[in-house]
Parts: C-alpha cells; sequence; structure tokens
C-alpha cells in the first residue's frame, strides 16, 4: 500500500493562510492556451507554489438540456454529438441507448456490432488527441510536444477518415438514431479498417519510446496524485479512476452494444499520478485496436436499423417512464437520465439529465492542485483530460 | 589600420550576417521542424518560402502598437531595445578568420575588437541580459510577464555560474582572456574539446555543459521555461505586440547564433581546420552551424523542464561539475600535460 499525502481541504479559508505569506491570486483562463477550451481556474500562489485553486466552468454553457425538452428522440441526436466534441462517436451513442431503452426497441446485431467498433475507433482518436495536447502542454507548442501532437493528428486523421468513409462527416456524424445506425458499412470499408489499424498499432511503440525520455518521467511522475477513496468520492470514471487503481470498468461491467461478445481487458494502474494516467489511456488504446480486430469479422450480415423505420421514428409520442443509461466513453461514465414525455409532451422528453464524466474529472482539480507548482497545472489538467463542451453542456 | 575603419570593414559584414542570419534562421526552424512534424513548414512566400522572414517582418511592423494602460510606459517602451544590442556586443570579440604569419604561427583574424579581456566582456553583456528581460516583465504590469521574468532572473543567475566556469577551462588552458589567443593556443595543441591530448576530456565535458548552460541562457527548450507558453502563454512577451515582440524574437535567435559561435571558438577551434588558412572563415561558419542545427533539433525534439528542475539541475549537478573541471584543467596545466 503506498503512502498518499494528506488530503487538501478544497474549502480552506485563503485568509487563514500564512498572513506573512504574499499571496498572488492568478486567473487561469478563460482565454487561455492550456485550459483546454474556456475555462477558468483561480489560483492562489505563495510564490510559484499553489495554496488553493478553485475552478470556474460554465464558459461554455448552451443550455442543451433544456433544448432536449423542446426537440423529438431524432432531433436530439446531432445536438449531442457536440458535447465531447473530441468523442462525438460515443456521446451519439450514449443518448440513443437512453431512448432505445425508453422507447423499448430492439437493435439488430449488426448495428450493435458496428457501434462497438465504432466506439473503439473512437476511443483510439480521442486518446491520440489527448495525448497530443498533454504532450503539449509539458513539451509545448514552440517545441518537442508539438513534434508529438503533430505524430498522433497523422494517425487521428487515419481514424477520421474511416469515419467519413462511413458517414460521410469526419466529425459530426448523426450516424446514429434510435434503433440502429443510418449509414451501413460501404463496399470493402473492413479491409480499410484493417490497413488503419495495422499501420497505427506500431506507432503506439513509437509514443511510448518519445515519451520514455526522463523530462517526460520527471514532468508526470506524482504530479496530481489521486487515491482510489478520494477518486470514488468524487465520482471519477474512466481513465482518472483506472489509473487510480480501481478496476472499473463499464465495457465489461455492464455491457452494452456488443460487448458481451468479446472481453475487455481493463488497463488499471496503481501509479495514481499523471503519468499512471498517462499509461492507463495508452494501455486503452492497444486494447481498443484488439477489440476492433476481434469484431470485424463478427460484423453479422442483416439489417441495420430496427424493424420501425426512422421516419415513423419521429412521431414517438407514447413513451412515458424513466431510464438512466450509463456508457463507458473514453472520458469515462457518460450517463443519460431521460424522463419520458408521455401523451403531452408528445415527441419531446420531460426531461433529459446529463452527467458527463469530463464535470467530474475537475472537480479533483482544488484536491490535486495546492503544493505543486505554477507549471504542473497544466499537466494536472491535461491528465485528467476535461472536455468543456461536455463540462458546460 | 585605423581601428574605425578596421570596425567599420569587419563590424559591418558581422552585423549583416547576424541580422540576415537571425532572419533565415526563423526560415530554418520552421522548415526544419516541419520536416520533424511531417509538415511543410512555409513553402508560399518565394522560392521554398525563403521570403517568408520579410513577410514575417513586414507583417509585424504593420500591427498596432499596443501599450497597456497600466503599463509603465517608458521601461516597457526601453525594454525590447537592449536583447539585440547585448547579443551584437557580444559577438565583437568572437574572430571568425585565421591567418599564418611569416613565420608559421595562426593568428585569429576576423573579430570587430580583439579585447584582452573577450571572455569576460561576453558573460558581463550576457549577465546584462537578465535586466531587459526582467523590466519588460516588470513594466507590462501583468502577472504572467511578472512571473515570466522572475523565471528568468532565477535561470540566468543561476546558469551563469556553470557557464562562466566552463568558460574558464579554455581560458585556464591558453593562460589569456583573449579569444584570438585561445584560437592560437587551439592551432598548436589541438581543439580543446576534440584532440588526442588527455586535455581534451576535460575540454569535451566543458563543452557540453557550456553549450547546456547557453541553451538555458538563450531561453531554448529544454530550458525555456520564462517563455513557457503552456502556463505563461508567452512569457515576458505577452503584452508586446508588433515589431517590438519581433525585436524580441530577433534577439533570440541574435542568442542562438552567438551561442554557437562562441562555443565553437572556445571549444572547437574556431576558424580552425584542415585545409589552408583561407578557409578559415568558411570552418568558423561551418562549426556555428552545425551547433545551431543542434540547437534546433533539441528545441523540437525534447519536453520542457519544471522550474524547480531546472533550479535542481544547476546547482546539484552543473556547478559541482564545473567547478571540478575548473580545478581538473589547471591541475593539467600545472603538470605540463596543456
Amino acid at each position: 500500500m503506498t503512502e498518499f499525502p494528506p488530503r487538501v481541504d478544497p474549502h480552506f479559508d485563503i485568509e487563514e493562510y500564512d498572513p506573512e505569506a504574499d499571496l498572488m491570486a492568478l486567473n487561469m483562463g478563460p482565454q487561455h492556451p492550456s485550459t483546454h477550451g474556456v475555462m477558468r481556474i483561480k489560483l492562489f500562489l505563495d510564490g510559484e507554489t499553489i495554496v488553493k485553486a478553485v475552478p470556474y466552468p460554465g464558459y461554455l454553457h448552451r443550455g442543451v438540456e433544456k433544448l432536449c425538452e423542446k426537440l423529438t428522440y431524432v432531433q436530439i441526436t446531432p445536438i449531442f454529438d457536440k458535447h465531447d466534441y473530441v468523442a462525438p462517436m460515443t456521446n451519439e451513442q450514449a443518448i440513443n441507448l437512453a431512448f432505445e431503452k425508453l422507447l423499448g426497441l430492439e437493435v439488430p446485431l449488426r448495428a450493435r456490432v458496428l457501434r462497438t467498433i465504432l466506439a473503439e475507433l473512437q476511443r483510439i482518436a480521442s486518446h491520440l488527441l489527448w495525448l497530443g495536447t498533454f504532450t503539449l502542454d509539458i513539451g509545448g507548442t514552440i517545441g518537442g510536444g508539438a513534434s508529438m501532437m503533430m505524430y498522433t493528428f497523422r494517425e487521428r486523421e487515419m481514424i477520421l477518415d474511416l469515419f467519413e468513409a462511413l458517414t460521410g462527416c469526419r466529425f459530426h456524424y448523426n450516424t446514429h438514431c434510435p434503433g440502429g445506425n443510418r449509414h451501413d458499412v460501404p463496399e470493402g470499408w473492413e479491409t480499410v479498417v484493417k490497413a488503419v489499424l495495422d499501420a497505427i498499432e506500431p506507432r503506439f511503440d513509437e509514443y511510448e519510446a518519445l515519451c520514455d525520455n526522463d523530462i517526460f518521467l520527471v514532468r508526470t511522475e506524482g504530479i496530481g496524485v489521486l487515491p482510489p477513496d478520494l477518486a470514488l468520492e468524487l465520482g471519477q470514471t474512466g481513465p482518472v479512476l483506472r489509473a487510480s487503481g480501481v478496476d472499473h470498468d463499464l465495457r465489461r461491467d455492464a455491457p452494452y452494444h456488443a460487448y458481451d461478445l468479446v472481453d475487455v481487458r481493463v488497463a488499471v494502474d496503481d501509479g495514481c499520478d499523471s503519468l499512471a494516467r498517462y499509461k492507463v489511456r495508452v494501455a486503452e488504446m492497444r486494447e481498443s485496436v484488439r477489440l476492433v480486430r476481434l469484431l470485424l469479422p463478427m460484423l453479422p450480415q442483416g439489417p441495420i436499423v430496427g424493424s420501425k423505420p426512422i421516419k415513423s421514428l419521429i412521431q414517438f409520442k407514447a413513451a412515458a417512464g424513466q431510464v438512466y443509461v450509463g456508457m463507458e466513453t473514453p472520458r469515462g461514465e457518460l450517463g443519460t437520465y431521460l424522463i419520458g414525455g408521455g401523451d403531452q409532451r408528445g415527441a419531446a422528453p420531460y426531461r433529459c439529465k446529463i452527467r458527463p464524466p469530463s464535470l467530474h474529472a475537475m472537480a479533483a482539480l482544488p484536491y490535486l492542485l495546492p503544493g505543486h507548482f505554477l507549471s504542473d497545472v497544466v499537466t494536472v489538467l491535461g491528465s485528467l483530460d476535461p472536455i468543456m463542451g461536455e463540462v458546460d453542456r | 589600420m585605423n581601428p574605425i575603419v578596421h570596425a567599420l570593414v569587419i563590424g559591418v559584414p558581422l552585423l549583416t550576417f547576424l541580422m540576415g542570419g537571425a532572419a533565415l534562421a526563423t526560415w530554418f526552424e520552421r522548415r526544419f521542424s516541419g520536416k520533424m512534424q511531417t509538415r511543410w513548414g512555409p513553402t508560399v512566400v518565394g522560392p521554398a518560402g525563403l521570403l517568408q522572414p520579410v513577410a514575417d517582418a513586414l507583417k509585424m511592423m504593420q500591427k498596432e502598437d499596443i501599450v497597456p494602460r497600466a503599463a509603465d510606459r517608458t521601461l516597457f517602451n526601453l525594454a525590447p531595445l537592449f536583447p539585440p544590442f547585448l547579443v551584437i556586443a557580444s559577438a565583437a570579440v568572437i574572430p571568425f578568420a585565421a591567418t599564418i604569419d611569416a613565420d608559421g604561427a595562426v593568428k585569429a583574424t576576423g573579430v570587430v575588437a580583439d579585447l584582452d579581456i573577450g571572455i569576460l566582456w561576453v558573460m558581463a553583456l550576457a549577465g546584462l541580459m537578465v535586466f531587459p528581460i526582467w523590466v519588460a516583465g516588470w513594466a507590462a504590469n501583468n502577472k504572467y510577464t511578472m512571473l515570466s521574468g522572475m523565471r528568468m532572473v532565477a535561470q540566468g543567475i543561476s546558469y551563469e555560474i556553470p557557464m562562466v566556469l566552463c568558460a574558464l577551462v579554455p581560458v585556464i588552458f591558453a593562460g589569456s582572456l583573449s579569444l584570438s589567443d585561445i584560437v592560437a593556443y587551439q592551432a598548436v595543441h589541438g581543439w580543446n574539446a576534440l584532440s588526442l591530448s588527455p586535455s581534451a576530456i576535460v575540454g569535451a565535458v566543458a563543452a557540453l555543459l557550456f553549450f547546456l548552460a547557453s541553451l538555458a541562457e538563450a531561453n531554448r527548450i529544454p530550458f525555456d521555461i520564462p517563455e513557457a507558453e503552456s502556463e505563461l502563454i508567452g512569457g515576458v512577451m505577452v503584452e508586446y505586440t508588433g515589431i517590438k515582440f519581433g525585436i524580441f524574437m530577433l534577439a533570440e535567435y541574435l542568442h542562438t547564433i552567438v551561442a554557437s559561435a562562441l562555443t565553437a571558438v572556445l571549444f572547437f577551434g574556431g576558424p580552425l581546420g584542415p585545409g589552408p588558412a583561407v578557409l578559415g572563415l568558411g570552418w568558423m561558419l561551418g562549426k556555428t552551424l552545425v551547433l545551431f542545427v543542434l540547437i534546433y533539433w533539441i528545441r523540437w525534439s525534447l519536453y520542457r523542464f519544471r522550474s524547480d528542475q531546472l533550479m535542481d539541475l544547476c546547482w546539484r549537478i552543473l556547478v559541482p561539475l564545473s567547478l571540478v573541471l575548473v580545478m581538473l584543467s589547471a591541475l593539467l596545466v600545472a603538470g605540463g600535460f596543456a
């Protein structure tokens, strides 16, 4: 059992700090190159050491949950693309899983397997972008970090090309609908996927070699230590939780899509620090490659949408009741809570609530930052991988 | 020769070389990093994008000159003037060519001012470099620039020590503070960092440390924490716009050229090399170029240290090691090995 530093009190009154110290309040963001979007962290610095950190989300709030109450189930899907704009595919799937549970729709096996493949490809793409931006935070936009980012983007482009071939869009796909997928697999897509995976997999070794240098290690090792008990208390999920040594993955523990057909090897690391979060994510990318390779031959023949055609879905009305569906996105558990409208609301849900994993990751910042240096803020923030579109919704 | 005429004859080409070199350095860096990162870099303006620096300079001159309302106007406007001045002035004592006397002795020439205290002059100017940066950081009245200025002072003061100590090694070997004498010494005894004599081991380690310390002095990755754009956005240059920002950048590129030239002179024989002495200028420029490329190679490969780790590296490793090197070189000279 490793020793963890004593827990920080995030509500600690700054007035009670040593009155001799010349504290400086520094607003990091909302316009700052390293806050991953528009986020503000108010830092109280003693020299360069952080005494207290208060994150202020909300600069990207668009009122999406309220908007959902006005739209039909089919119309909601493309909006969900824009939440976690680094992994739109999984976001779409999350809301459609909730619809399907609420409406009681059967998804054909072909669509389920395809969704699993898409989710895993999206995980690789998302983690690649994360790796690029994380090294950018450590290494600088004019320096080694930028070189790393260019390499990861090169591979990410390949995956986006796959999505483009399938859906016609590189980013906001709108390829899922309640009961199945809109776009069926084009001819020869599987061979292209295999070729892309073959090209990408050896590159992971290169990334690990690039990151296996002393400067990367001293910048990440022991930075932002999140003990498992605190991680659970704060509701962390996904790679952040698994890097704290908690073996929890919805793909294996509560299978959805076609995850029950394969066995998911969950990557867990006991390091609890930024380096562990890096290791977990790289291991997940490798695992995703393996899963896609396993699933591609399993893609059965058959329909891609359920019995009801999409047009009739627009008129879906009678769906009262409430559902919660959790799904393992690249960032963690994306929960969707829906209350169906019933007859009064027409085709719109009565209430939609999203549980974004990034918001919970950000909640760890006040615990992780105090005691570290100003330079570590970007390391810790980067390792938690928050996406502001998802945090603020 | 009249000293003024001498300074003009050598100084004007040197200045042209430095300024042109700095402009080309920006082009080179962008092309080089482009090649490293599977992209093109500038290609549009001029052949192979060679006119890109001109376009950049023109663009910067057209930008609105913004001075923050709360800034100290005088100091804010004054600060950008000094870094290029200090860097160019330190280049004045670097010999760029060599001649052979009637009696066969090699003599370094192509130097604007062959001061007896050449090294001291370079180090003094390098020490002064901290001030304009700190003044710029303070005068902008911005918390980020101030943090950056403080980091700069801490880093500049710390890394000066190993830098001076390592520069002392060739000084002890040659028994003179003049850069020309150091070159003349290397003509007889072989390059300080690359020869068959036992002193070359000490010289090579000193060259490495000197090169690292000059990377830190020039704010290059992995030691560019004062600029650290991930957390400090752009360091002291955050509030500067247009050509004032451009001058800071110019000084940074000049600094890398001068640091490479200085390392070449102190440890790698400067204008010395096989072939007739006429080739001296070519040798000097070639060695400078190799070291210069090395700086950019390092910059685009490595990540950045944290400020406290930087200080650790300096005070726990570089300073003790360079002290040992100085003592070893003194022992070598006393023992007659160098």
